[in-house]
């Protein structure tokens, strides 16, 4: 059996490998969509690893703390640790701004993390370079996306923060780079108060006969007090002891103190269903365009390519070719076509997935399910050409 | 299935109907024996480009009969299925252009029909191979169709056509782009593939150089045919 695809196809090979090349970058492109959401997806699930937390606590009836904001005294993760099965709880903070580095502003997400010790939840998992925060103030470990490098000072509001150890792959779920800096910090940033509003509420305070009863100043001092500290976190992560049931301790937590409670598969499906859902939607629907716009560049340039035979065509018809092998030659061309594109697309998509900003993660698997999808896309944009060529009177070979 | 020679009586061809319908043939006899050369002439629309469409099963009469060999092709309506098939296996075409596939060299162009009715490539090649040599093309076997002379390209084409042993070879106008020794070329060419191979071959021409190497012509006026001895001279 002879390939007449094949033939036609090592024949004009320059014009296959020049369009084939044309449409791998447009699936290339597609890839990359595709990668583009598989790395939300990992990146989230990144942010979940790395807090090393079982167990998020977090504001009732709120999808805190990366999903909406959450606010909790921070006194709370005491009582959560007398929950039996608990192993450790930590208070944690995270606020998505822009922080400066020297004269360019970086989008980061500021996570406040308890400076108690190494592998406490919350905690940086392993860094690149440098060291963990030993300080309780002014020091800082900066995702190395940030840009950051040890020694570096970070402005985060007011304060000034030394950069003293890197990670690699610490990023919000909208792919920020995380900066970590010490709670009553990050507390101080998120919640605190600048100078002219401490004046006014101080100002308001000694106004109020209530707060300032006459002939005692110790309880203004006291009321000034209490008002200028920041007790707020936004979650306390939960470590749970190896072996316990993550779901009755989560149910204990919500019955005995009215607090909302996630387990790692439901935060997963919070980030992942909620957070970056638009965003995913977004994408198919890209993935859907480039696939129509792939299937019309593949429709088209078969189509052209079998108007070019349409000859040679009635010719194979007139000496007794079967309908089906003038088929099979058209469909095989477009699916060759296809597969020069993907190979061209799968290469160029793992050649500049590094360059992009976020993480593009490309997976077997949905390289797998494009080539699928091109071998579809390339056979239903040949069935234009197999009309066109099935019509083909071979009466017309032998014309007038 | 064995056929041999063309038989036909009284075939008639009508194109369109009512008032704008053309008779393009009224009424076509003829015969043409296995091993024998017959020229096809006549005046422009004249039918005969119907007839070789009729007889290559690509259009179908509207009257009249046509045997290949004992074997009834037509009788006012097909005696056969597979119209496809009876082409493939028992008739040859040879057209004015020789419509070569430009992306198959030369000897594939040859060995293709064989090739996708299942034969073994290898089979196929040789049989091409023999066919080639027979027509003082083999030396060209490797080459791509567009790089051959408008002759060469001729004598592949004949060579195509002769490929699976046809008992028919329906040529229309296959000198018509050639000169004179090259035409005459290809006419001594069929005269031997017919000689050598049985098979009954019809050649419309308007080409005066080949005209009399006929020994028989069929004159085609006004949609019928009339018989006529020819001068059978083949100039070596
Ligand atoms: N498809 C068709 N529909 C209608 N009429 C047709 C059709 N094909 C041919 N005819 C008519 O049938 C007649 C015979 O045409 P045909 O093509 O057989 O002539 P011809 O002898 O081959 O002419 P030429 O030498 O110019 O090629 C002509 O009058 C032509 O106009
Ligand atoms: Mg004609």
């Amino acid at each position: 059996m002879i390939s007449l695809a094949g033939r036609d196809i090592q024949h004009s090979w320059g014009k296959f490998v020049f369009t084939g090349i044309g449409l791998g970058l447009l699936i290339g492109v597609t890839l990359s969509m595709a990668g583009i959401y598989r790395g939300m997806v990992d990146d989230a699930k990144a942010l979940l690893d790395n807090s090393g937390a079982d167990m998020w606590v977090v504001q009732q009836s709120t999808l805190g703390p990366y999903a909406e904001p959450s606010s909790l005294k921070d006194d709370l993760y005491r009582s959560i640790l007398t929950v039996p099965g608990v192993e450790r709880a930590a208070n944690v903070t995270y606020l998505t701004m822009q922080v400066r580095h020297g004269d360019r502003d970086v989008r980061a997400m500021v996570a406040g993390i308890v400076p108690d010790g190494i592998g406490s939840p919350g905690w940086p998992m392993t860094l690149i370079a440098g060291r963990q925060i030993t300080r309780s103030h002014y020091e800082a470990v900066a995702d190395a996306a940030s840009g950051f490098k040890i020694g570096d000072q970070i402005k985060i509001r007011r304060n000034r923060y030394t950069v003293v150890g890197l990670t690699r792959r610490m990023v919000s779920s909208n792919g920020d780079p995380m900066i970590f800096i010490p709670l009553k910090d990050a507390q101080e940033a998120q919640f605190l108060k600048d100078n002219d509003e401490i004046i006014r509420q101080r100002q308001r305070t000694a106004s109020n006969p209530a707060l300032n009863p006459p002939g005692m100043p110790a309880v203004l001092q006291a009321v000034i007090d209490s008002q200028s500290t920041s007790p707020y976190v936004n979650a306390v992560l939960v470590r749970i002891k190896p072996g316990s049931r993550p779901d009755e301790i989560a149910d204990t937590i919500r019955r005995w103190r009215r607090l909302q409670v996630y387990t790692r598969p439901q935060m997963e499906g919070i980030l992942v269903g909620k957070l970056i859902a638009t965003s995913a939607r977004q994408i198919a629907m890209f993935l859907v365009i480039l696939a129509v716009v792939s299937a019309a560049i593949v429709a088209f340039i078969i189509y052209t390519l079998t108007l070019g035979k349409i000859r040679e065509i009635a010719v194979l018809k007139l000496i007794g070719t079967r309908n089906r092998t003038i088929a099979g030659m058209i469909l095989q061309q477009a699916i060759g076509l296809g597969l020069i594109g993907f190979a061209v697309g799968r290469i160029a998509a793992g050649f500049w997935a590094p360059v992009f900003p976020k993480y593009v993660l490309l997976i077997p698997g949905d390289s797998v399910r494009g080539f699928f999808a091109v071998v579809i896309i390339c056979s239903l944009a040949s069935i234009l050409a197999i009309r066109a060529a099935l019509k083909v009177d071979p009466a017309e070979a032998i014309g007038g | 299935m064995n056929l041999h020679g063309i038989h036909l009586e009284g075939l008639r061809k009508r194109y369109g109907e009512g008032d704008t319908a053309v008779d393009a043939l009224k009424g076509v006899d003829m015969e043409v024996s296995p091993g024998e050369v017959v020229g096809l002439i006549g005046p422009s629309g004249s039918g005969k480009s119907t007839l070789l469409k009729c007889l290559g099963a690509v259009i179908e009469p509207t009257g009249g009969r046509m045997r290949l060999g004992s074997e009834i092709i037509y009788d006012d309506r097909w005696h056969i299925r597979d119209l496809r098939a009876l082409r493939r296996d028992q008739i040859g075409f040879v057209f004015q252009a020789p419509y070569l596939i430009p992306f198959l060299n030369v000897i594939d162009n040859v060995a293709l029909l064989p090739m996708l009715a299942g034969r073994k490539n290898t089979a196929a090649r040789d049989r091409a191979m023999e066919l080639l040599e027979a027509l003082d093309v083999a030396h060209r076997a490797n080459a791509w169709p567009s790089q051959l002379s408008g002759g060469e390209q001729q004598r592949v084409a004949i060579a195509r056509a002769l490929v699976s042993h046809p008992p028919v070879i329906l040529a229309d106008e296959p000198t018509a782009p050639l000169d004179s020794e090259r035409a005459m070329g290809v006419i001594r060419i069929l005269n031997q593939m017919a000689e050598q191979y049985e098979t009954a071959v019809i050649v419309v021409t308007h080409d005066e150089k080949i005209i009399p190497t006929f020994k028989r012509i069929y004159h085609i006026r006004d949609g019928r045919t009339h018989e006529e001895q020819g001068e059978g001279r083949l100039i070596a």
